[in-house]
């Protein structure tokens, strides 16, 4: 099990042919208070990079990317009455949706936590 | 003013505009005075026929508007303000448009509805837009007693994005419900239908709301808000979206406009409401205040993926229509819609007395089909030369229907001796037949 990070700022933790992913804290940050989180549908499918879902502050709306192709399996409802927990627990409990994954080689595409973390200070 | 601007002459300015495109003349008279316009204008009125009574509805009504609306409308606040793009330091305005989301909410049953849309044909299509969205189909069923104007600008959106509109013909001036059930399949995303109907009948549509659920269909439906003071609510008959024209509530036909269309939802899908929305809130110091909310669906900060490209509203009919509804209050409102209904129900007695087919089986509202001996559109210009009488539509002029079929409409403009008088001329041109 590892955890792979997007240039879009999604995280996700790939299990085997399993994944569930959400937003970086980073891009938590970014957007500011989180008021809404407009879930992907179970059974979506999506390839990677593709928009999944969009994710609304209050002073923006972002679309959210697949970071990896696959379909989805279970979305998290506690994020459609709690959107707040995006900015309280981004990495953690404010996951967004699992995946079954269609191409889990694809995780070469993405970056793992310390290339992230330079990703990110280049930005700053 | 060239030099100003660095150019040599009028024809520099427009150099950049094709000569194809610039009109070789404005055909203007030459300038008048004010006094001598005032003369002119008032001499063209005296010309136009000013009929004493219209029976022309059709989704358009002629009703009483107390004069206290004029007066608090048109205080200047209101007139002149454009839309507030810094919108809360306009708190009267978004004050107003609070309590007017409030009354549609109220005649509808709905849970919220947004500032007011451009007309009720807009708001039909904002409807249908949003059960795209809702359903993410690509298909809506119409019936064909929906008001034909609006379903023509349904239509005209729905080419645009690629989506279809699926329309049910009317049967008997009312809809189809059986050949409506047939068309919903697992592609469609609401079915849109009218009550009181284009014709004004009255239809029990929560059968339908059932079926489109189970196929997970909406139901959208179109309202004549002042039959809500009498009707079930689309609320009662289950629908998820309610919409309508709000002429009727305190703004003046005024020859075609402006109107404002209505638009109100169930919580689950306030998201995908269009349109601006004014939410309640407190400020630093706990006093009550009002913002626009929910504004990342709108196009300013949503860009194309905004839920509609509308980011305006008509607040100044809305303001008349909410003071409309305040000075009738509930009791008066129902108490109109009541009225109305009686000096339809006292129509139809007398046309049917008269000898003059009825083709319409169920309930009227407020307005019903009468068919004629004659071609309807030839009696409508023969009474307005004759009588001074609008006596109806001819269906036909929007291909709604035979040629012989006029469509009339009653409000509390009209008392009995206006009906009988209505009567007594169609009467008479029939006679001619």
């Amino acid at each position: 099990m590892a955890t792979y990070y997007s240039k879009d700022h999604e995280w996700i933790t790939v299990n085997g042919a399993e994944g569930v992913m959400g937003i970086t804290a980073y891009a938590a940050q970014q957007l500011g208070d989180v008021v809404y989180v407009d879930l992907p549908a179970a059974g979506k499918s999506v390839k990677q990079h593709e928009v999944l879902c969009a994710i609304e502050s209050v002073k923006a709306a972002s679309d959210i990317y697949a970071p990896l192709s696959g379909s989805v399996t279970a979305v998290n409802d506690k994020l459609a009455t709690a959107p707040e927990l995006v900015n309280q627990s981004a990495e953690q409990e404010a996951w967004i949706a699992t995946l079954t994954l269609s191409n889990p080689a694809e995780v070469s595409a993405l970056m793992d936590r310390a290339a992230y973390d330079t990703y990110v200070a280049g930005l700053k | 003013m060239l030099q100003v601007c660095g150019v040599s002459s009028i024809e520099a300015l427009f150099a950049d505009i094709p000569a194809s495109l610039r009109t070789a003349s404005f055909n203007l008279p030459p300038g008048r005075t004010e006094q001598e316009i005032t003369g002119t204008a008032a001499a063209w009125i005296s010309h136009t026929a000013v009929h004493s009574r219209s029976f022309i509805g059709a989704g358009y009504y002629d009703h009483f508007i107390p004069a206290a609306v004029d007066a608090l409308a048109n205080r200047s606040e209101f007139v002149t303000a454009y839309t507030p793009y810094q919108p809360e330091c306009a708190q009267g305005t978004l004050q107003a448009l609070f309590e007017y989301q409030t009354a549609i909410c109220r005649l509808t049953g709905m849970d919220a509805a947004n500032a007011s849309l451009y007309d009720g044909g807009s708001a039909l299509a904002e409807a249908g837009m949003m059960a795209l969205r809702i359903t993410k189909r690509n298909k809506v069923v119409v019936t064909g007693d929906v008001n034909p104007l609006h379903r023509r600008i349904l239509e005209t959106y729905f080419r645009t994005l690629g989506s279809d509109v699926v329309t049910v013909p009317a049967k008997n001036h009312a809809p189809d419900l059986a050949a409506l059930a047939a068309a919903i399949d697992d592609k469609t995303a609401a079915v849109l239908v009218q009550n009181p109907d284009f014709y004004g009948g009255i239809h029990d549509f929560a059968p339908l709301a059932d079926l489109a659920h189970k196929t997970g269909a909406l139901l959208v439906m179109s309202c004549y808000p002042i039959a809500l003071g009498m009707l079930k609510t689309p609320a009662e008959h289950g629908a998820d979206i309610a919409v309508g024209d709000g002429q009727s509530l305190g703004n003046p036909l005024s020859f075609g406009g402006p109107y404002l269309g209505y638009i109100a939802t169930r919580r689950q899908y306030i998201r995908q409401l269009p349109g601006r929305i004014i939410g309640e809130t407190v400020d630093t110091q706990g006093r009550r205040g009002f913002v626009l909310t929910l504004q990342a669906r709108e196009q300013h900060i949503r860009r194309e993926k905004a839920t509609s490209n509308i980011c305006s509203n008509q607040s100044l009919c809305a303001l008349r229509a909410v003071i409309y509804l305040s000075l009738l209050g509930k009791q008066g409102f129902v108490e109109l819609a009541e009225r109305l209904y009686r000096t339809t129900a006292y129509a139809r007695q007398q046309f049917q007395a008269a000898g003059f087919p009825l083709p319409q089986t169920g309930p009227v509202f407020n307005e019903f089909v009468v068919t004629l001996p004659r071609p309807a559109a030839r009696v409508v210009s023969r009474l307005h030369l004759v009588s001074q009488l609008s006596v109806g539509l001819p269906l036909a002029a929007l291909s709604a229907g035979t040629e012989h079929n006029l469509l009339v409409s009653f409000t509390e403009q009209h008392d009995r001796a206006d009906i009988d008088t209505l009567i007594a001329a169609l009467a008479e041109q029939a006679a001619k037949a």
